[in-house]
């Protein structure tokens, strides 16, 4: 230390107001980042278990990969993709799928909204509809569904105010058509298995060995991708057959 | 001003007086200390009477509702010119992402993902040219709320009604640091989920939901309580394009001469500390660019009614 160099200069102390206003900045700063992690609550409890988009990666790894942009909800064509809300802590502005509401149809035939993902947390290691795994079907209320009873359907599966929609490809490849607007006349219901948009994904099989026997139950197999037509086909209410969230095949 | 002290400046630190002026600037300021106290009321008084302007206002809020208006228009009528929100999208098949939003998933996600790479370098061309934080007050529809919810704090802070009780600005600073490290230590994109420019864009687009009653709230709380906090205090996206914007060819210039230094562009300003060289003897030379923190929102330009700030396009003048 030099002699010339004068002494250091004391910081001034700090007035009633300024204390007041660090003490202040610090309350709202912690108030903003508990706000921030109340986001936790609904992920770590799993308040609101959702059906992701196909392609989608780990549920962790999708809620960080997702810059919650709502490009994939853009260009599906039978507007089957929705966003989180509030309630879903930090998966607000995350897509999912209401699968009773609107169903993934795959009638995109090449996974539009994998590739419109701009982070990949829609897994761009996809491209056919058979290599999605979004869940499993399973037969929830056996006893309600139609097909196990030997009962036919007539009318509309899901009538209005139902808004749901579906593309038959022999009406119209490109135009969806609201289920409340198409009747059907089945003499034994197989709606879930008739509209199954993968092959080899869900089969009705005989309940006895009587030929006369009408009666029949969905077997969902392996080739089922969980997208959720079944579940929002099923004329029953509530659905008889509904997706099972992230199951793999084999897993209870 | 130095782009180290006006960094400096952006992420809190108080503004200082310069310690030394160039001879013409030291000159003006002498000229100025000579005109006396009511004369000097008599200019400002007249130069006042005769102004009055909102167009930078007015091309501002024009263009931030157009650019919004284009993502919910692509949507509903499916041209496809903006897709996605401000968070991420596809402006005419080129991606963009939002610099913070991009920041905060890499660092979640912990991954380079190259579409956000090349996302985040148009982006960050795009706003280095126009100025860094004008995606603040030329884009965020928040901003163009929370404006609302000033000129409502204003008008009641008139009438004693409420009173703004101001943080100290290294807090966004703190913040900005906080949230990088909870993405990081937690893999979650914790800020997007209180984040209201990707709230109000995704309610714009998607249309609203439960989560605008946070938005609501901190927008009532801005008008009762602290005036622009959000944007002021908080957000760290406008921290991010501050960095961008503290070394972009756009901004705005103060020209000492004229000044009155009445501080009506101090009173408009979001940002007030980065005007502190409007301030009398406060300018270091005859002309000041203004710091990284400016929004280039252009009210100060609109108030001004000598014409010393106007936006200003650096080494322009040695172009042409």
């Amino acid at each position: 230390m030099s002699e010339a160099r004068p002494p250091a200069k004391r910081p001034p102390p700090a007035s009633p107001k300024t204390r007041r206003q660090i003490m202040r900045s610090i309350a709202l700063g912690g108030a903003v980042i508990g706000a921030s992690l109340f986001g936790f609550f609904p992920v770590l409890r799993k308040w609101t278990p959702r059906l992701r988009p196909p392609g989608a990666l780990d549920e962790r790894e999708f809620l960080a990969a997702c810059i919650k942009c709502g490009q994939c909800v853009q260009v599906c064509p039978v507007k089957a993709i929705s966003l989180g809300d509030l309630d879903e802590g930090f998966g607000v502005g995350v897509p999912y799928i209401p699968a009773r509401d609107q169903a993934c149809d795959f009638s995109c035939d090449a996974v539009q909204c994998v590739l419109a993902c701009p982070t990949g947390a829609l897994s761009h290691t996809i491209s056919k509809r058979e290599e999605v795994h979004m869940g499993l079907a399973r037969l929830d209320r056996p006893n309600a569904c139609l097909a196990r009873k030997g009962e036919g359907f007539k009318g509309a599966a899901r009538p209005a105010p139902f808004k749901g929609v579906h593309r038959y490809i022999e009406i119209d490849r490109w135009k969806p058509v609201k289920l409340a607007e198409y009747k059907y006349d089945l003499d034994l219901c197989d709606l879930c298995v008739r509209e199954c948009p993968v092959p080899k994904a869900i089969t009705l099989e005989p309940m006895s060995t009587d030929p006369a026997d009408k009666r029949r139950t969905p077997v969902v197999h392996e080739a089922c991708t969980g997208c959720g037509m079944c579940e929002m086909i099923c004329p029953t209410e509530p659905a008889s057959i509904v997706v099972d969230i992230r199951r793999k095949w084999g897993e209870a | 001003m130095s782009f180290l002290s006006s960094l400096k400046l952006m992420l809190g630190a108080a503004p200082e007086r310069p310690r030394a002026y160039t001879p013409a600037a030291q000159a003006m300021h002498e000229a100025k200390r000579q005109v006396k106290g009511a004369e000097r009321a008599r200019e400002i008084k007249a130069q006042h009477a005769a102004h009055s302007s909102h167009k930078w206002r007015n091309i501002r809020w024009a263009t931030l509702i157009a650019v919004n208006l284009l993502f919910v228009l692509s949507y509903r009528f499916d041209v496809q010119l903006a897709e996605g929100a401000l968070t991420a999208s596809r402006v005419v098949g080129f991606h963009f992402a939002d610099l913070n939003s991009a920041l905060q998933v890499m660092l979640a996600y912990k991954t380079i993902l190259i579409n956000l790479v090349i996302g985040t370098g148009t982006v960050l061309f795009m706003w280095w040219l126009l100025g860094g934080r004008s995606f603040c007050s030329w884009t965020c529809p928040y901003h163009l709320l929370a404006e609302i919810a000033e000129k409502i704090h204003v008008f009641l802070a008139a009438r004693r009604m409420v009173v703004d009780y101001p943080l100290h600005r290294a807090t966004r600073s703190v913040l900005y640091v906080v949230f990088a490290l909870l993405a990081l230590v937690s893999g979650y994109t914790v800020y997007e989920s209180i984040s209201p420019t990707g709230i109000v864009s995704r309610a714009l687009i998607y249309g609203p939901g439960l989560a605008m009653i946070w938005v609501l709230g901190l927008l009532v709380y801005e008008i009762v309580f602290i005036r622009r906090m959000w944007c002021r205090y908080i957000c760290p996206i406008g921290l991010t394009y501050g960095f961008v914007g503290a070394v972009s060819p756009v901004r705005v210039k103060y020209s000492l001469e004229n000044c009155l230094h009445e501080g009506d562009c101090r009173k408009v300003c979001l940002v007030p500390h980065v005007l502190e060289c409007t301030k009398k003897t406060y300018a270091e030379d005859v002309e000041v660019a203004i710091g990284a923190d400016c929004t280039r929102c252009g009210l100060c330009v609109d108030a001004c009614p000598t014409g010393s700030l106007r936006f200003d396009i650096k080494g322009l003048d040695k172009l042409l």
